[in-house]
């Protein structure tokens, strides 16, 4: 008994876990469902209907609001045809799909779904260096993109990838340099600690210091840069059906291709979180400190386990609108041309970032000589 | 006592098919191959009004290895077959073909030199919409007898995708020369 309990209790055990749960339980599930309400929300802002018609006949026709072309989706891609065009390098051709996996769900290392009660976090893990370590993994994506063009043999998707990466790589430069406005508030780039500096308020306890709140310039260019980072639309350069067709992934069918539509929803349910996470409080529920709510003097007791679970449930609920709100971007908004994108990107993203750097540090002095 | 039940084999092997087969025409992606004024009313099924969406065909994907069903939406003249056939033949199996408009089943009022008369001269056709243009319902009433068909099929590979399933393949072939 002891023995297994020492087993359970092994921190390597629970971290297993913990991936277990977050990545294959929640990121897949949620990833998968994007998908489907992509396609359902996208038919609600054009005034449609949506899919609706998959069916289980020995259940009553039971349909489910169209949730079963989720499963038909999933199960005609494991039967189709695996093409493998002549000419193709193997052995990239088969990882590149990997790399975009890889990169969207390692974000999930270091994000907390609740606050840690005593030792135990509800996060994979808290390394130090935190949001750098994303950054570093997230720019991995860009090999998926490239080798996935380079061993097709395809004109076509050489030319998708070549645009892929350039946009990818522009927007690297001020994905990182709109958050050191964040870190320079922070003092950190740990995750917790910049979530834990959320959860403190302003005015006595009125208006939580969301990064929304204190760095709202930052917020723009960050969310702007990870959409353009993920490749949705509006900035889809690397696809474009009238020039190259399908991209640098268009020679992929079957589970292939799948697996790179499932690596973009994921990385879309990432985003959401990471945003979440540097800007909306994390799991914060707003006025809810770890002994129960309080505002205005106002106090009320709430145990500790609904505290927690209050948490994932806010968190959730956050992750679930920024998913919402850029499945709506891409359906509003009108695809931009290759050189807008660059334009967008470096004559006013770039110097806007650097000046949100140059405003908060003035402010950050400002607030520390006069104490603000 | 009296009853004979089918071996668990070949009970498994159909359910597994039946399953596949329903995974399929619930999740047809389309390559449109739109070359003329049937474009218009293609437009319209897959618009609000008519939302072809509802049976899970909506998602145009314009690489061949990643679609399913083949539109051909208008007229195809002796010049576009080859590029039509290069299109079907890099599409990865399984695939369907809806011949869309009278001028895609059989060439329509041009009874000329440079039109085909009917892509199935090239391809092997699922199911063709007639109509000059078809009316949207027409459309929508071919897609679902495009599912019916696909859910009778045998799921094997087969090189001749979605031939009807009471025609035998040696028919099938008479029925071409
Ligand atoms: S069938 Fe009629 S509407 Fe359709 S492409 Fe031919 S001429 Fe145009």
């Amino acid at each position: 008994m002891e023995l297994i309990l020492d087993i359970l209790l092994n921190p390597v055990v629970i971290a297993l876990l913990k991936i277990v749960v977050i990545v294959l339980v929640f990121v897949a599930a949620t990833g998968t469902v994007m998908t489907l309400m992509e396609r359902k929300w996208m038919s609600a802002v054009q005034d449609r209907i949506g899919p609706n018609r998959a069916n289980i006949p020995f259940l009553r026709d039971f349909r489910g609001r169209g949730a079963l072309h989720m499963a038909a989706d999933g199960l005609k891609s494991i039967f189709k045809e695996d093409t493998v065009p002549e000419g193709v390098d193997l052995v990239i051709f088969t990882i590149a799909p990997f790399f975009g996996f890889i990169s969207a769900v390692v974000i999930w290392a270091v994000i907390p779904f609740a606050a840690p009660i005593g030792d135990f976090t509800f996060q994979i893990t808290d390394v130090n260096i935190g949001i750098l370590l994303v950054f570093a993994v997230t720019s991995l994506g860009i090999y998926g993109t490239v080798l996935a063009g380079w061993s097709s043999n395809n004109k076509f998707a050489l030319l998708g990838a070549a645009r892929g990466t350039s946009q990818m790589l522009s927007y690297e430069i001020f994905l990182g340099l709109s958050l050191v406005g964040v870190f320079m508030v922070n003092g950190s780039v740990q995750v917790s600690i910049l979530v834990a500096n959320q959860n403190t308020y302003w005015f006595g306890d009125v208006i939580p210091k969301w990064g929304l709140f204190t760095q709202p310039l930052a917020f723009v260019m960050f969310f702007t840069a990870m959409l353009a980072e993920a490749k949705r639309l509006p900035f889809d350069a690397p696809e474009g059906e009238s020039e190259i067709i399908a991209g640098y992934f268009m020679e992929y069918s079957g589970m292939r291709y799948a697996a790179f539509m499932l690596a973009e929803y994921i990385a879309m349910v990432g985003i959401a979180a990471l945003v979440t996470t540097l800007f909306l409080g994390g799991y914060h529920v707003p006025w809810l400190h770890a002994e129960g709510f309080q505002i205005f003097g106002w106090f009320m007791a709430v145990p500790v386990w609904l505290v927690s679970a209050l948490q994932i449930l806010a968190f959730v609920g956050k992750i679930i609108f920024f998913c919402w709100l850029i499945i709506m971007v891409r359906w509003t908004i009108p695809r931009f041309r290759f050189d807008q994108i660059m334009e967008l990107g470096w004559k006013k993203l770039l110097p806007l970032s650097l000046a949100n750097i140059v405003l908060t540090a003035l402010v950050l002095l400002a607030v520390d000589n006069w104490n603000l | 006592m009296g009853l004979k039940f089918p071996s668990a084999e070949s009970f498994v092997t159909s359910r597994l098919d039946e399953v596949i087969n329903w995974s399929r025409k619930f999740s047809l992606f389309q390559y449109p191959f739109v070359t003329a004024c049937c474009g218009m009313e293609f437009m319209a099924v897959y618009g609000p009004h008519y939302d072809g969406a509802r049976f899970g065909s909506e998602i145009p994907r314009f690489s061949p290895r990643q679609a399913d069903l083949l539109f051909v939406v208008g007229t195809v003249n002796h010049k576009m077959a080859p590029i039509l056939k290069r299109v079907y033949e890099q599409m990865a199996e399984p695939k369907w073909v809806i011949a869309f408009g009278a001028c895609a089943s059989s060439g329509g009022f041009y009874q000329n030199y440079s039109t085909v008369p009917g892509i199935d001269r090239i391809l092997p056709v699922d199911v063709f919409i007639a109509g000059c243009p078809p009316r949207p319902e027409a459309v929508l009433d071919g897609i679902i007898q495009l599912q019916k068909q696909i859910q009778d099929k045998d799921s094997g590979p087969s090189g001749f995708s979605g031939i009807n399933p009471r025609q035998t393949k040696e028919e099938l072939l008479l029925s071409r020369e």
